[in-house]
């Protein structure tokens, strides 16, 4: 029987007096086993709030160090953690700020190998990982092992916040994040948060809204987003609270599920094989340009990608490229780059299907593979 | 006139704008009226077979149109279409 002592019942005074929480939902919170995945942007503020909040056993999965560029938004570190393991100096960061509770630093990636043991023996996981991958796998795992799956992801200005698989009065689940996103979006579509931005902020409120979630359904208070989705953007200020279904067809929850295991989430998240593209080692390009070999060099990315670094060729934003295509030449070698060749393959297999090119080449990993080059 | 909000991940392909009004009848004609004027768009928006692209969740008001009568649900003039895309933070996609 989990019991406060008095040191507890003093810290958590705040809590104990509204009658929402009380001594039950406190004593709750202290039984509760948190599995948080990934201590980054939402994790910082979600494992602060937690902790703070006297969750009593609290796991912290992150195979990433800490790096300058973190620190913008990650306040969970500060300047002296540069260079540790993130799950351990959260883990000593959450310790010092409630020594009532039991941190568990996990520096390891969170995989198929280990996704279900690990959430086994957790009540609930919140998912703050950075990538498609990791969040299927994240939302199987919890499905596949009946635990509750609180969900926060961000982009630039815009985030979204949920409830997943959770248990409801008549025994059955909520929906999961199958039911929303059945699948991911192709690679290459969308930038990510290293290439694209996020407003340092931005993962601060979505993260905390996540932390509230997690403590509402420990606590048993509020009603929770079971079967919905909030968005925020914080460009404009606006929100909203959208209805989420079970989807028949989801392969895991629906009427024929064909998911009964995890699977391979990066081959998963990559998609059907697509067209291969001519492709230029960074290396062959380099002769070729020694040789003086003529050709047009376009550069994809987006402007102030363009503006940190480049190879001297012509910017045309993915976005654009089937707009500008009437300024490619057809009679001439083009080569096409990105950063790390996927965004260049898209624009060539775009440029061939819509306008039938035939003279693109792919410049291989891009301008990180050529400057990667040796002198 | 119907009002289509466009997220951020696909605003890059519309120059930025946010939104895009048409004076269409249902949710299909909205969308294509959306990849007809921004034609860079249309690969992202649709899968081979013209389908919307499973990664998107189109809501008129705060209802899922699958929940509705699906591509085909009627608009009326003062209708709010949202595009909800999947978005995943930091490594959104590899480089």
């Amino acid at each position: 029987m989990t019991t406060l002592n008095a040191a507890e019942l003093e810290r958590y005074s705040r809590h104990l007096i509204l009658p929402e929480v009380g001594l039950e939902g406190q004593t709750k919170l202290k039984a509760a086993r948190v599995l948080v995945i990934g201590s980054g942007g939402l994790g910082s503020p979600l494992l602060l709030y937690l902790a703070a909040a006297g969750v009593g056993h609290i796991g912290v999965v992150d195979f990433d160090r800490i790096e300058d560029t973190n620190l913008q938004r990650q306040v969970l570190f500060d300047s002296r953690d540069i260079g540790r393991p993130k799950a351990e100096a959260a883990a000593a960061r959450l310790r010092a700020l409630n020594p009532h509770i039991h941190v568990e630093p996990l520096c390891e990636r969170f995989t198929s190998a280990n996704a279900r043991a690990l959430v086994r023996s957790y009540d609930l996981v919140a998912d703050g990982t950075d990538n498609f991958a990791t969040r299927y796998l994240v939302n199987d795992a919890c499905v596949l092992e009946g635990k509750p799956n609180v969900y926060a992801s961000i982009y630039r200005f815009e985030g979204q916040v949920s409830v997943f698989n959770a248990l409801l009065p008549d025994g059955t689940r909520g929906p999961n994040y199958r039911d929303l996103f059945p699948s991911p979006p192709p690679p290459g579509l969308v930038p990510s948060c290293a290439e694209g931005g996020v407003l340092g902020v931005l993962p601060g409120i979505v993260g905390s809204l996540q932390a509230l979630e997690v403590i509402k359904i420990l606590a048993g208070i509020g009603e929770p987003l079971i079967g919905r989705l909030y968005l925020f953007n914080a460009a404009d200020f606006t929100s909203r609270t959208l209805r989420v279904r079970p989807r028949p067809d989801n392969p895991l929850t629906g009427t024929s599920p064909t998911l009964t295991e995890l699977i391979d989430y990066a081959a998963f998240c990559a998609g059907p094989p697509e067209r291969p593209v001519r492709e230029l080692s960074p290396a062959e390009y380099l002769r070729w340009q020694k040789e003086g070999r003529p050709h047009v060099l376009i550069d994809v990315r987006e402007p102030q990608e363009f503006a940190t670094d480049h190879l001297g060729g012509t910017l045309i934003p993915l976005a654009t490229v089937l707009e500008k295509a009437h300024t490619l030449p057809r009679d001439a070698d083009v080569v096409v780059h990105c950063k790390g060749g996927i965004r260049s393959a898209r624009a060539i297999r775009d440029l061939e299907t819509v306008h039938g090119f035939t003279n693109l080449y792919n410049l291989t990993g891009g301008i990180v593979a050529y400057r990667a080059l040796p002198a | 006139m119907p009002t289509l909000l466009i997220p951020t991940p696909l605003r890059s392909f519309t120059g930025g704008a946010a939104t895009f009004e048409a004076p269409a009848e249902d949710v299909h004609g909205l969308l294509v009226g959306l990849a007809t004027a921004y034609p860079a768009l249309r690969p992202h928006l649709f899968d081979a077979s013209g389908a919307v692209r499973t990664f998107l969740r189109i809501y008129l008001g705060d209802t899922d149109i699958e929940d509705l009568q699906g591509a085909v649900t009627a608009l009326t003039p003062d209708a709010e279409v949202l595009i909800v895309p999947a978005i995943a933070g930091g490594n959104a996609q590899l480089p």
